[in-house]
């Protein structure tokens, strides 16, 4: 067994990957591990070193691997499973040994981990589009954006693009517990993680914001299931709106009472809000 | 009034228009100085206790109106409090809401105040203000105004990704006794030559080099029906849908269950419309949108309504045993997207896979393909079923109470069957 160390970056696992698959090593023979930060990256191979035998016909292979892979070990990559590594060589290994549509049999096991592993950070990447909440900061130099975001996944590089892209004439920084990324209005920089500290506690826009979510809920329709299915809790507490949920699905039944009272009708009639689970 | 205030009338009466899209409008990027940007696929931004998604800053400029139509929370009858917001508030508030991204854009409708015109051009000029003096490069969706003039809703189509007009009930009858202004004629009327424009727009842009975004509402037309406020059944209310997506083809039809509201006329029915009754609808347009089903295979003359306890696609399946059981391994796309518990990404995924691998019993659940709903209809490799003819089918198949409560996880503008 073979120790691979390599930085902990899709970047870094190609690289490491590459010479091992060319020299036909088999996975099972092997055992990723992505540098962490205090320990220093060992540039691809290891302490086991690669013979340098010249490509052979498992090189050659090596260079027919479908965009797809690409894609999906870009994506898995920024996962936090610490076994993504193994199994992206693992299917690298079978798209080169003699199973090139393999990519396709979303029902394989192994594929079908990898798909799931997109899929996660595909989807936290969206929720970090969609939850990010800036704080305005006065500067010298007029306002800057800075927001506090926790990821599941270690995601930022992934989902700033975004934020540069939307917020262009903006200065803004996000900070998270996983690295930082920052836009001074013309470039992206990606920085080492920060606490929370370093982040505004609060925004003069936020009473109006509250007031607009408070006002938006239709306390005659509560489904509890159906928002924390699509904002879990470990979100609330850097949504500034969050704080007031309790409230309002606890005022919910007495806020309907009353319609029907005005509408004269039964009391009977009205639909009680809905008991969630939790 | 505070604006404060203002905000807390506005997006109150705002939020009895179900419409939270923001997708649909792709690769806008706002100019140097500007700000904003649209996704293929919008952005929910939060999601409040009802279950519905915070994307846009969805307010009404006004909640002031002429009409009385009797659903309605605003209308001139109702006694409920009333505010008024300025163009440049208005912009504001999008402005400052979309820097901190609370949201993806704006929607902005209103109540009708002193005329048609009146009222359409002062949502426009939030809309033009928005893009031309401050660059914004987000989402706006409008709601055109039955009766405005071509004019005005040519240049609101100018700004904005989206227009909607609400027919709100099914048929002139019923809106003859509810909302005796609004005209069927009129709307459909608009949303036609809205369409047209629509279409000009887009061959315009593909005439262009590069990869323009349509010059008029790129992110099409949208509609609102309230259910359960008239005695329609489904069956009426899925015909017109069908009329709504093949005539003036609207993007999305959106369903509102009728919910008390505060200072209700009399007139309405006493009963809240079951949620239940919304969500079947939702599933059943999204049968015909993405499953190749025609609004009539759905429901009966017998049975005009949609099954409350069934999802649409499973009572049609039952309903039509001697179409099964399918081939997971051998069938056409068009039979497997009627197959109970397979949901077009499934699908998707089957017809690739099945090229080099025969397709289990596990893989299915792999897939996360509900067997218990599709394998009473489906041939695997290692399975055949045997109950297509049973009595107890409806039962086997049929979700247990506890998976009933899905819908609440499901929310009923998206997600698969």
């Amino acid at each position: 067994m073979r120790r691979v160390v390599f930085p902990p970056t899709f970047g870094g696992w190609r690289a490491a990957a590459r010479p091992l698959l060319e020299a036909g090593i088999p996975p099972a023979d092997l055992l990723f591990e992505a540098a962490s930060d205090e320990q220093p990256a060992l540039h691809g191979l290891g302490d086991g070193a690669v013979p340098a035998a010249p490509p052979g016909e498992a090189a050659r292979a090596a260079f027919r691997v479908p965009r797809r892979f690409f894609e999906l070990a870009e994506a898995a990559a920024c996962h936090a499973d610490g076994e993504r590594w193994g199994l992206l060589y693992r299917v690298l290994w079978r798209l080169t040994h003699g199973e090139p549509h393999l990519l396709e049999v979303a029902v394989d096991p192994e594929v079908h981990r990898l798909l799931r592993m997109e899929k996660a950070v595909r989807r936290e990447v969206h929720k970090m589009h969609a939850f990010v909440r800036f704080r305005a900061v006065a500067a010298d130099d007029g306002e800057h954006y800075v927001a506090w975001f926790e990821p599941a996944h270690p995601v930022v590089e992934r989902a700033a693009p975004f934020f540069a892209e939307r917020f262009a004439s903006m200065r803004w920084s996000i900070l998270t517990p996983l690295g930082c990324a920052h836009w001074d209005g013309a470039s992206l920089a990606i920085t080492p993680a920060l606490p929370r500290a370093a982040a505004p506690g609060a925004d003069e826009l936020e009473p109006l914001w509250r007031t607009y979510y408070a006002s938006t809920f239709n306390p005659a329709r509560v489904r509890t299931n159906a928002m924390r299915a699509e904002m879990p809790m470990r979100y609330w507490r850097n949504l500034p709106e969050a704080a007031q949920i309790g409230e309002l699905v606890r005022g919910a039944p007495a806020r309907v009472r009353r319609m029907v009272e005005n509408a004269g009708l039964p009391p009977e009639l009205a639909r009680p809000p809905r008991r969630s689970a939790d | 009034m505070e604006i404060a205030a203002k905000l807390a009338i506005l997006a109150d009466a705002a939020k009895y228009d179900a419409s939270c899209a923001s997708s649909g409008a792709k690769g806008r990027r706002a100019g140097p100085g500007g700000i904003g940007s649209t996704e293929g696929t919008g952005i929910c931004h939060s999601y409040t206790p009802d279950g519905r998604c915070v994307s846009l800053l969805k307010i009404l400029l006004t909640n002031v109106c002429v009409y009385d139509c009797a659903y309605c929370i605003n209308r001139r009858s109702s006694d409920v409090r009333r505010a008024r917001f300025t163009v440049d508030e208005v912009v504001s508030l999008t402005l400052d809401f979309y820097r901190r991204n609370y949201i993806e854009g704006l929607f902005l409708s209103s109540g009708i105040i002193r005329d048609p015109d009146y009222t359409m051009e002062q949502l426009a000029a939030v809309a033009r203000t928005l893009r031309r003096d401050h660059g914004f490069a987000g989402y706006i969706h409008l709601k055109a105004i039955p009766g405005a003039s071509p004019e005005l809703l040519d240049e609101a189509g100018r700004w904005a990704d989206r227009l909607s007009l609400n027919v709100e009930l099914p048929t002139q009858e019923n809106l003859d006794r509810l909302a005796p202004e609004k005209k069927l004629v009129q709307i459909t009327g608009a949303m036609g030559r809205m369409r047209e424009r629509i279409h000009e727009a887009k061959e315009d842009a593909a005439a262009k080099p590069g990869r323009a975004l349509p010059a008029f509402a790129p992110a099409g037309q949208s509609t609102q029906m309230i259910v359960g406020a008239t005695d329609a059944p489904d069956a009426t209310l899925l015909a017109t849908a069908s009329e709504l997506y093949a005539g003036p083809e609207l993007r999305r039809v959106y369903y509102s269950a009728f919910s008390p509201i505060p200072h209700a006329a009399g007139h309405l029915p006493a009963r809240p419309a079951p949620l239940v009754r919304e969500h079947r609808l939702y599933q059943a347009d999204w049968l015909m949108r993405f499953y190749g089903f025609a609004a009539g295979e759905l429901t009966t003359p017998e049975r005009p309504n949609l099954d409350l306890s069934l999802d649409p696609k499973l009572s049609w399946a039952l309903g039509n045993r001697g179409r099964f059981p399918v081939d997971v391994n051998r069938a056409s796309k068009e039979e497997l997207l009627r197959v109970p518990g397979l949901g077009t990404r499934n699908v998707k995924r089957i017809l690739a896979a099945r090229r080099w691998h025969r397709i289990r019993t596990d893989d299915l659940a792999r897939l996360k393909v509900p067997l218990r709903r599709a394998l009473p209809f489906l041939v695997t490799a290692d399975h055949t079923p045997t109950l297509l003819d049973a009595a107890g089918l409806r039962e086997r198949a049929a979700p247990s109470r506890a998976q009933t409560d899905l819908f609440d996880l499901a929310t009923a503008a998206h997600g698969e069957l």
